[in-house]
C-alpha cells in the first residue's frame, strides 16, 4: 500500500531550485532511505513532507504530495499533518525540560490533561524507543543530562508520543557515537513494522542495513529509486553506481 | 616567543581590570554603608519624615519605592516582554521593523528629565490624575521599555532554532511554541532584564520629581480604602520615593540632621537594590530548575 505518492515536485528557494521534477512512492510499513551528496536536496525533500519548510522565507512549491490519497499542500491542516507525519532532527534537540514533559509535551499540545493517561503514554513511548530502562528513575531529571545517545532516542520517544503513521530522520545519527547508532539502528528496525520511516543518511552502508527501499538524490533531481539490493547491487544509471561505489560524495 | 610574551601581557591586564573594578565597587559600597550606619535601624525606616526637627525616617518612601517598583513591573514587563517577543519571532525584516528598532534605541537614550517633564504633561495633567504614583509608573515605564524590549528580544533569539523546529514538528502552533518552549528557555536572559529595570525603578529620581512628586501623605497602613489619599492602596495619591527623598533631602533639606538622613537613606536604598537583585535571581534560577529539572 502507498503511504505518500510524490508527483512532479518542485521546490524553490526564491530563485534557486533545490527540487526538481520529484516522483517517488513510499510504501506503508517500509523504510526509505534517501542518499545522495551533501546539498542534493535530500533533507529539503524530506521536509516537505511534513511541511517544515513552511517556516522557511521565499520557499515555493509545485507538484504534489499525496498522504493516503489526500493533498497536504490543499487539502490537510498543517497541524494535523505534522501529528501523523513527526520528525527526528540530525542533532538531538530536547527541550530544556525533565525527560517526562519532554516525551508528554506532544500529548500536551494536543490536549490530553489526564495525568495517568499521560504516564501510560510516557512510559509507552520510552519502552518503544528503548530508553525505558535506562531513564525510569530519572523521569523528573533534565533531558540535556542525559548522553547524545539517549536524547536522540529521547526525540524518537517524544515523536512517537504523538502516535504518528509516519516518522522523518533526517540524518538522526550523523552526531552519535557507533554503538548509539547500532542502539537506533536496531530501534528503526523493531519501528518498521507500526511506523512508515523515511530517513536521509550519509552513511552508505547504514542504508543498505536499515532500508527496504533507496533513492539516490543528485543535484535535486531523483536519479534512481527501488528496493534497496536492487540499487545497491544493480544500479540502473551509472551515477548511481559512481555514488554508491564511492567514485563521488 | 612574542606570541607568549603577548598572552601573558593580556593575561595580567584582565586580571587587573577585575581586581581594579572590584575594589572600586567593594570600596563605594562599603562607604556607603559606614556612611549610613547610624541610621540602619527599624525606627528610621518606619517612621515618616520631619521637616525642621532631626530624627525623622523614611517609612513612607521606602514603601513608595516598593509600590511603585511593583505597580511598574506590573505595566512593563508584559508589553516589555511582549514587544520583544514581537521583535523577535513575528517581526519581518523591512522598513517598519527597522523604524521600531531605531525608535526604541533613541528611547533608551533619551534622558530621564525629559521622560519625567512628558510624563509631567502627558500623565500628570492631560490625565488629570495630579502627581500620583500611577504617572510615575507609567513615566518609568516610558524609560524602561527600551531595555525590557531589548533584553527580551536578545535572549529569546538566542533560544537555538532547532527548539522551535522541534516544537513545530510535533504539531504545535506558533503561540504554543512561543509560551511552552521558547519564553521558559530564554527565562534566564528575561530575569536579567527585569532586574536591571528594577534597578533603575529603585535608584530614578529625575524622571519621578514632576510625575510621583515630591511629597508623599502619611500613610495609614490600617487604610484599606482605595480612593482615600492615606491609604497605601490608592494608586492616585503622590509617592515620593526614596531616590527622591534623598535628592531632595540632599539639596533643600531643613532638619539639621538632614546629611545623616541622605546618607542612611542612600545606605536602604542600596541594600534594597540588592535584596532585590538577590531574591530575583533565586527566584528566576529556581523557576527556571523547576521547568528544566536541572538539580
Amino acid at each position: 500500500m502507498k503511504k505518500i505518492e510524490v508527483r512532479e515536485l518542485d521546490l524553490f528557494y526564491g530563485e534557486v531550485q533545490a527540487l526538481k521534477k520529484i516522483n517517488l512512492d513510499v510504501e506503508a510499513n517500509s523504510v526509505l532511505a534517501l542518499i545522495g551528496p551533501s546539498g542534493c536536496g535530500k533533507s529539503t525533500f524530506i521536509r516537505t513532507l511534513n511541511r517544515m519548510n513552511d517556516l522557511i522565507e521565499g520557499v515555493k512549491i509545485n507538484g504534489t504530495v499525496l498522504l493516503d490519497g489526500q493533498d497536504l499542500y490543499k487539502e490537510v491542516d498543517v497541524i494535523e499533518l505534522r501529528k501523523k507525519v513527526g520528525m527526528v532532527f540530525q542533532k538531538p534537540n530536547p527541550f530544556p525540560m525533565t525527560v517526562y514533559d519532554n516525551v508528554a509535551y506532544g500529548p500536551r499540545i494536543h490536549g490530553i490533561k489526564d495525568k495517568k493517561k499521560l504516564n501510560e503514554i510516557v512510559e509507552k513511548s520510552l519502552k518503544a524507543a528503548a530508553l525505558w530502562d535506562e531513564v525510569k528513575d530519572r523521569l523528573h531529571k533534565s533531558a540535556l543530562s542525559l548522553s547524545g545517545g539517549q536524547q536522540q532516542r529521547l526525540c524518537i520517544a517524544r515523536t512517537l508520543a504523538v502516535e504518528p503513521e509516519v516518522i522523518l530522520m533526517d540524518e538522526p545519527t550523523s552526531a552519535l557515537d557507533p554503538i548509539s547508532t547500532m542502539k537506533i539502528e536496531e530501534l528503526i528496525e523493531e519501528l518498521k513494522n507500526k511506523y512508515t520511516i523515511i530517513i536521509v543518511t550519509h552513511n552508505m552502508q547504514q542504508a543498505g542495513r536499515v532500508s527496504d527501499y533507496t533513492a539516490f538524490f543528485l543535484n535535486g533531481e531523483l536519479i534512481e529509486s527501488g528496493p534497496t539490493d536492487q540499487v545497491f547491487y544493480n544500479p540502473k544509471d551509472k551515477r548511481t553506481e559512481d555514488y554508491i561505489t564511492g567514485r563521488f560524495g | 616567543m612574542k606570541s607568549k610574551l603577548y598572552d601573558k601581557i593580556a593575561t595580567i591586564y584582565f586580571y587587573a581590570v577585575a581586581v581594579f573594578l572590584i575594589l572600586f565597587l567593594v570600596s563605594l559600597i562599603s562607604y556607603i554603608l559606614y556612611q549610613g550606619r547610624t541610621k540602619l535601624n527599624i525606627d528610621f525606616l518606619t517612621s515618616p519624615p520631619k521637616f525642621m526637627e532631626a530624627g525623622g525616617g523614611i517609612g513612607p518612601q521606602l514603601f513608595n519605592s516598593l509600590e511603585l517598583l511593583i505597580i511598574t513591573l506590573i505595566i512593563s514587563v508584559p508589553i516589555g516582554l511582549g514587544a520583544g517577543i514581537y521583535m523577535a519571532e513575528y517581526a519581518k525584516p523591512g522598513l517598519l521593523t527597522e523604524l521600531i528598532r531605531l525608535s526604541v534605541e533613541t528611547l533608551s537614550s533619551m534622558p530621564s528629565i525629559v521622560v519625567g517633564l512628558f510624563g509631567l504633561l502627558v500623565f500628570v495633567t492631560m490625565t488629570g490624575w495630579g502627581y500620583s504614583l500611577i504617572a510615575g509608573a507609567l513615566a518609568l515605564t516610558v524609560l524602561n521599555l527600551p531595555v525590557m524590549t531589548r533584553v527580551s528580544e536578545d535572549s529569546i533569539r538566542s533560544v537555538p532554532n532547532s527548539l522551535r523546529e522541534a516544537s513545530y514538528a510535533l504539531g504545535s502552533t506558533k503561540w504554543q511554541t512561543i509560551v511552552k518552549v521558547v519564553v521558559p528557555a530564554a527565562m534566564p536572559g528575561i530575569i536579567t532584564g527585569i532586574i536591571l529595570t528594577a534597578g533603575r525603578i529603585f535608584g530614578e529620581a529625575a524622571a519621578l520629581l514632576y510625575t510621583a512628586g515630591m511629597s508623599s501623605p502619611a500613610l495609614n497602613f490600617s487604610n484599606l480604602n482605595p480612593s482615600s489619599p492615606t491609604s497605601p492602596l490608592n494608586i492616585f495619591r503622590p509617592a515620593e520615593t526614596l531616590a527622591v527623598y534623598i535628592w531632595k533631602v540632599n539639596s533643600e533639606g531643613l532638619a539639621p540632621d538632614a546629611r545623616q538622613i541622605a546618607d542612611g537613606a542612600a545606605a536602604v536604598l542600596l541594600l534594597m537594590v540588592l535584596i532585590f537583585n538577590i531574591l530575583a535571581r533565586w527566584l528566576g534560577s529556581t523557576l527556571y530548575k523547576r521547568m528544566t529539572g536541572e538539580k
